[in-house]
């Protein structure tokens, strides 16, 4: 690994430098109900505009390599025959500027689903070959992060260039050989021992900041051994089965396909748009038949796939302890209380 | 400002390989409709030829495959493939119209192009179960993905011990396939047909196929060490028929199920069949009984 030292005031240059791309990046959208700052992921234009003191943000980065909708061919229709047209060359270069280790690592774990399988999806596999990922350490969680439970405080791939914010200056960690380019178009030297030591006390006070804790040990026996638990139940009826919880969800991937024909009737495209396993039609085949038709079962199933099922394919969970689903239900249900009234505890901060 | 070197960060490119994934993702197959027959007032039998020579000789599967049918505009879902391995690219489809695209395929034309992607999931392991008795029951639409498991075992006889059909249906005119007993009979094999509701024409037996099976089971001596069993149909049957097997010791890995469930995509990406995290497209829809033991909510 390579590292780097520079000042803050070059931040600005290297954000110059990159902004020949379309950049993405954490931006103030004022206050929320309770006066708390409001950040969300957008294009930014002017590195005065990026707010990169932020803690998390309400939406995840999803909808710039998962839009919500999303276009994925099209049909000429000439007569009885047709054609079918892709084209996968609309993507744009994308800079991810200041993006937390959460966001990142959701990433990386659709990339195993959405990639690394026997056909590997085109529109999301272009798109992410696309990015070029700033990173930014995040060393403030709110309470309701729980990402080291999780394992995804920290990043070990899936970015260019890791920032960690040392007060005056910038400990860059350099991932790739693009990213070791740019950053000789400003001025940084090598750490010296007293950067490091800095790196560690910023990283041991961070570490001290998490509040919520998740036990995930032995979590995938559990869920199958509770699988008829009461609790399940209790949740289900909270639920409000509006599918929030996936739409501010940095991993959820479950999509729809729906095909349209043009009013003129000479041409068809076939769409796709972000669905959620919580909404009632998720599982309804043709005819009627419900596979999942309650709450509480859709719920658990859920909390089953990102906590068991995924565990049991790819060896991590699908959660990667954001809180944005917590903060977002508006039945107020989140990760932590489910996953320890399941086990069997109360939850508690602690 | 000016002074500083502007840098693209990445060509802009699509990458070469990306492009052949692509091919495999989104690739249809253009496939005509031969012929239509109406097997009862709510099926049809679609016959389709894959139109390019090559590509038909090419395309081959395996008894309890499915492929997705695509209808530009209109939508795509998987169906199980209905005919004959030995077929390759000239595929029977035996479609219930009751969605969307099932009722718009149900006005269609002998003639019409459609698109076929696929095959794609799991199949019963026919060539394992040679020198065994086999044993398919079917409920209901449950006999369209049995049908080529059931070509497959009667094209190849002679290496199998005894086989049995054993089928159920609401009333006698829901049956499907009426026109082949008689020929699935000359192989020597015992086809049970069962209805539910008989009218004043059915001479058949009248019941479940559960009845028939526990009747079977018992006589077939040594069952559990001798016999394959594969089932399909509605989630009902499968629980009865699973117990009343495994009650008489068959192992797990000799039994077999077809599951079904919603999917948009056959390709392991949209997650709408997910049971568990296991993908139906992909894991399945043929899944031994003790991969199903270990999924939840499977049956």
């Amino acid at each position: 690994m390579i590292f780097k030292v520079f000042d803050k005031a070059e931040l600005q240059k290297l954000f110059e430098i990159i902004a020949i791309n379309p950049v993405v990046g954490p931006v103030s959208r004022g206050l929320d109900r309770n006066g708390l700052p409001l950040v969300d992921f957008d294009y930014v234009y002017d590195f005065d505009d990026l707010c990169l003191d932020y803690r998390n943000t309400t939406h995840s980065l999803k909808r710039f390599f998962l839009p919500y909708r999303e276009n994925l061919c099209s049909f000429e229709m000439n007569g009885d025959n047709w054609d079918k047209i892709i084209d996968l060359n609309v993507y744009k270069t994308h800079v991810f500027f200041g993006i937390h280790a959460c966001d990142i690592n959701g990433l990386n774990k659709l990339e195993k689903v959405l990639t690394g399988n026997v056909y590997p999806d085109p529109y999301f596999t272009a798109k992410r070959q696309n990015m070029f990922i700033i990173a930014l350490n995040c060393l403030s969680p709110l309470p309701s992060c729980f990402c080291r439970s999780m394992g995804t405080d920290t990043l070990l791939h899936g970015f260019e260039l890791l920032l960690t914010d040392l007060g005056d200056r910038f400990f860059a960690e350099i991932q790739s050989s693009k990213a070791f380019n740019i950053l000789k178009a400003i001025e940084t030297r090598d750490p010296e021992e007293h950067d490091h030591e800095r790196y560690m006390e910023v990283i041991e006070d961070k570490n001290k900041s998490f509040m919520t804790q998740v036990d995930t040990t032995d979590l995938t026996k559990i869920l199958d051994m509770e699988f008829q638990a009461d609790v399940w139940k209790e949740w289900g009826d909270k639920c409000l089965a509006c599918g929030t919880c996936a739409n501010v969800c940095p991993t959820c991937y479950c999509y729809g396909v729906e095909e349209n024909v043009d009013l003129e009737l000479q041409g068809a495209s076939k769409t796709r748009h972000l669905h959620s396993c919580n909404l009632i039609d998720f599982a309804q085949v043709a005819g009627g038949h419900n596979f999942r038709p309650e709450r509480h079962v859709r719920l658990k199933y859920r909390f089953y796939h990102k906590h068991r099922g995924f565990v049991e394919a790819y060896e991590e969970s699908l959660c990667v302890g954001c809180g944005r689903c917590g903060n977002a239900c508006l039945a107020g249900i989140t990760v932590p209380e489910v996953i320890a009234s399941v086990r069997g505890k109360e939850h508690s901060h602690e | 400002m000016s002074k500083l070197p502007f840098v693209d960060v990445l060509d802009n490119t699509v990458s070469s390989h990306i492009k052949d994934d692509m091919s495999s993702f989104e690739y249809t197959y253009k496939a005509e409709i031969t012929n239509l027959y109406q097997l009862t007032a709510a099926e049809k039998l679609y016959q389709l030829q894959i139109i390019d020579p090559k590509q038909r000789r090419d395309f081959t599967f395996r008894p309890g495959q499915f492929v997705m049918l695509e209808i530009p505009g209109i939508g795509e879902a998987p169906f199980s493939i209905s005919s004959s391995p030995i077929r390759h690219g000239d595929i029977e489809l035996c479609i219930r119209a009751v969605g969307n695209l099932t009722n718009f395929l149900n006005r269609l034309q002998r003639g019409t192009n459609v698109g076929i992607s696929g095959p794609f999931g799991t199949s019963f392991p026919v060539e394992k179960m040679e020198g065994q008795n086999v044993m398919l029951i079917a409920g209901g639409l449950g006999i369209v993905p049995l049908r080529a498991p059931i070509f497959s075992v009667l094209e190849n006889r002679s290496r199998y011990q005894e086989v049995d059909i054993i089928y159920g249906a609401i009333k006698p005119d829901s049956l499907l396939f009426t026109y082949q007993y008689e020929t699935w009979r000359q192989f020597d094999i015992n086809l049970n047909i069962t209805v539910d509701q008989p009218d004043s024409s059915w001479t058949g037996p009248v019941g479940r196929v559960t009845d028939i099976l526990q009747k079977r089971i018992d006589e077939i001596t040594n069952f559990a060490d001798t016999t394959y069993v594969i089932a399909c149909g509605p989630p009902i049957m499968f629980k009865f028929v699973c117990d009343m097997v495994m009650k008489k010791g068959l192992p797990m890995h000799k039994m077999f199920v077809s599951l079904e469930r919603r999917m948009h995509c056959g390709r392991g990406k949209c997650c709408r069949c997910n049971i568990g995290s296991t993908y139906t497209c992909l894991k399945g829809p043929v899944f031994d009984y003790w991969s199903v033991l270990n999924l939840k909510e499977a049956i």
